[in-house]
């Protein structure tokens, strides 16, 4: 038994494995370094052929550049502003709502959770017209609010916390809260959520990067005196002349918080994403 | 060792819990004990009960408006959007023109460019995208050394946003101090002016979908791969067939709902293309997807038309086209999912 599951499906194979992997992985990590590499040298070392492959030290001045060029101060206060909210709304409002899916009976509750579903398969970013003219006529044009109230709930984040909420939180322990004389949100609250910590960090991660991440609305809703990290990188890429140094420090700078959470709780997030697809 | 039954072991966890004036033992769920529940609060019993049977609908009630108000509604509305000439800089002048702007639509040359280019890229994406995934998702599914340093490299482009993969592999797609160019002079051929070329712009604007999207689509399929029960992969060892026969005869069979899943959302993406074909043009500020608009994207185009020219009503229209395609593309993966898990249902 042990000896079979140990030869299983793969090990044979080994030879081209390592290799094939390293390959890919190279692939996918060369062009964050170029990201890196580029704005550590100066633009006359960068216009040469060859190309430098190493590293040079002229990224802080890269970078102070940046933020002389755009608001890029702001922007990354309010890129954190905006992805922080939405990622605080949707782990509440999606906790909230898979609980109820889980754990609640209420008529309609099939009907409504296929709903949800449904309405991940709709485009919403095709109706920014009519929803920039709302938020304009709500006088929130160029405020983050209109960026953040679009995606401060996802219906992959309801149903994501509903599958969690059915695995982590047992009947027994809500049916004992309920014996003490707990009312439904202090058995939301007391019972399910520290039960829920695990699936609610990985959702948090997730929803974290894409708001980080998220661009065409912003760019739409937003100007250039009040952008996110990406619409401020949008502004300096398409600037009338191409500063390498200087639009690749900016977009260094504008990854560099993703790239941290993602090397402290890349595990976690791998773990949430594997996760979802079973289940999806 | 106890001699207690099942049963009296549970009957005695019964007693224990509650007491003995309490009601008989109730069913595990909150639902019901909602229901039963009678020792906390004051007020009327019916009025309580009626307000506790609304709070489920409190709970979810978060997702519904603000789904209402900022998805549905603006999609329902931009219908109607479409049916009228409107001018974004002139609010509450637009006035109700029926078809006219689908039917301008239809003979529009630059419509009909972005449509191709919109599918040209699809296809050019989505394919190699999931073909490397799957090869990628079937390498790494096996006992590996240093697992998860794997999996994260692999999911790296996926992180980074769109806006900072079009950038700096528009400076490896360079022109002149570009990677790709220097490499193709070492080895004797002439640099290409990637964004220039019908094609290959097309090709550096898929090659940046690829990346970023491969990784993801690789994890999806790993997950799935190992849901698949090992035996039916030793029990085709035991017949002899090698690793890449059993990707073919075992996997790629049972992974077909999540090929279905996964390809439809990488074509519903890419219907909405958007970021790459805006940051790869050179020229500044435009929205045009290069100069002869050899990858402006309809995405791109609906863009240009509400956002640069003012014009709601024709990109309303175009929204609307891209939703119907978008649906017709949803309907026909669901008829693939739903034969191949019949097929797979028939097989057992």
């Amino acid at each position: 038994m042990t000896s079979s599951r140990i030869r299983g499906t793969g090990d044979r194979s080994g030879p081209l494995r390592y290799p094939l992997l390293l390959v890919v992985v190279f692939l996918s990590a060369f062009p964050v370094y170029w990201t890196f590499m580029i704005p550590s040298r100066t633009n006359d070392a960068v216009g040469q052929l060859p190309p430098p492959f190493l590293p040079g030290g002229h990224f802080l001045s890269n970078a102070a550049r940046v933020f002389d060029t755009v608001n890029f101060g702001k922007a990354l206060m309010n890129s954190f502003i905006v992805a922080g909210t939405i990622t605080l709304c949707t782990l509440l409002f999606c906790s909230l709502a898979g609980f109820a899916f889980a754990k609640m009976r209420f008529r309609g509750r099939n009907a409504l959770l296929l709903i949800v579903i449904a309405t991940m398969m709709v485009p919403i970013q095709l109706g920014i017209i009519p929803l920039y003219i709302q938020m304009q006529e709500l006088g929130w044009g160029n405020r983050l609010i209109s960026v953040v109230l679009p995606t401060a709930v996802t219906a992959f984040g309801v149903v994501f916390m509903r599958q969690n909420v059915l695995q982590a939180v047992p009947d027994e322990l809500l049916e004992a809260g309920r014996m003490d004389g707990c009312g439904t949100l202090r058995l939301y609250w007391h019972v399910a959520l520290p039960a829920l910590r695990p699936g609610l960090a990985v959702l948090g991660l997730l929803t974290f990067m894409q708001a980080w991440n998220d661009f065409m609305w912003p760019l739409i809703v937003l100007n250039s005196e009040n952008p996110t990290v990406q619409v401020a990188l949008s502004t300096l890429a398409s600037g009338h002349y191409r500063d390498n140094t200087l639009v690749l420090a900016g977009t260094a700078l504008g990854t560099l918080p993703v790239l941290v959470i993602f090397a402290l709780f890349g595990r976690q997030i791998i773990g949430g994403i594997m996760e979802g697809a079973v289940k999806g | 060792m106890t001699i207690a039954t099942p049963a009296g072991a549970a009957r005695d966890g019964h007693t224990d819990r509650s007491g003995p004036d309490t009601p008989p033992p109730r069913l595990p769920g909150p639902d019901r004990s909602d229901r039963t529940d009678r020792t906390d609060r004051t007020g009327p019993p019916a009025l309580r009960r009626a307000a506790r049977a609304t709070v489920p609908y409190w709970l979810i009630a978060p997702f519904f408006v603000l789904f209402i108000a900022f998805g549905l509604f603006p999609m329902l509305y931009t219908a109607w959007i479409s049916l009228t000439d409107r001018d974004m800089l002139r609010p509450g002048a637009e006035k109700f023109v029926g078809l006219r702007n689908y039917t301008d639509l239809l003979s529009d040359d630059f419509f009909w460019n972005a449509a191709g280019n919109t599918f040209l890229l699809m296809a050019m994406s989505s394919v190699p995208q999931l073909v490397l995934a799957l090869v990628l998702a079937h390498t790494l599914n096996a006992r590996l050394r240093g697992r998860t340093l794997f999996r994260m490299g692999v999911l790296l482009p996926n992180i980074t946003s769109i806006v900072a993969v079009t950038i700096v592999f528009s400076q490896i797609f360079g022109r002149q101090f570009g990677l790709i160019s220097w490499a193709l002079d070492t080895v004797g051929l002439d640099p290409i002016n990637w964004q220039a070329g019908e094609w290959t712009s097309k090709i550096a604007i898929a090659a940046m979908v690829i990346w970023r999207w491969t990784g993801y689509n690789a994890l999806i399929y790993l997950a799935a791969m190992q849901a698949i029960p090992r035996e039916h992969f030793e029990a085709a060892a035991m017949d002899g067939a090698g690793t890449w026969r059993q990707l073919w005869h075992i996997t790629l069979p049972a992974l077909r709902p999540t090929i279905a899943f996964t390809a439809l959302v990488s074509i519903i993406g890419q219907i909405q293309l958007f970021t790459e074909p805006l940051l790869f043009d050179t020229s500044p500020g435009s929205v045009s997807g290069g100069n002869s608009r050899q990858f402006q994207t309809l995405a791109l185009l609906l863009y240009e038309e509400s956002f640069r020219l003012h014009n709601f009503g024709y990109g309303s229209a175009i929204a609307w086209l891209m939703f119907l395609v978008t649906v017709v593309f949803a309907a026909g993966a669901y008829v693939v999912t739903r034969k191949s898990s019949r097929l797979t249902r028939g097989s057992r």
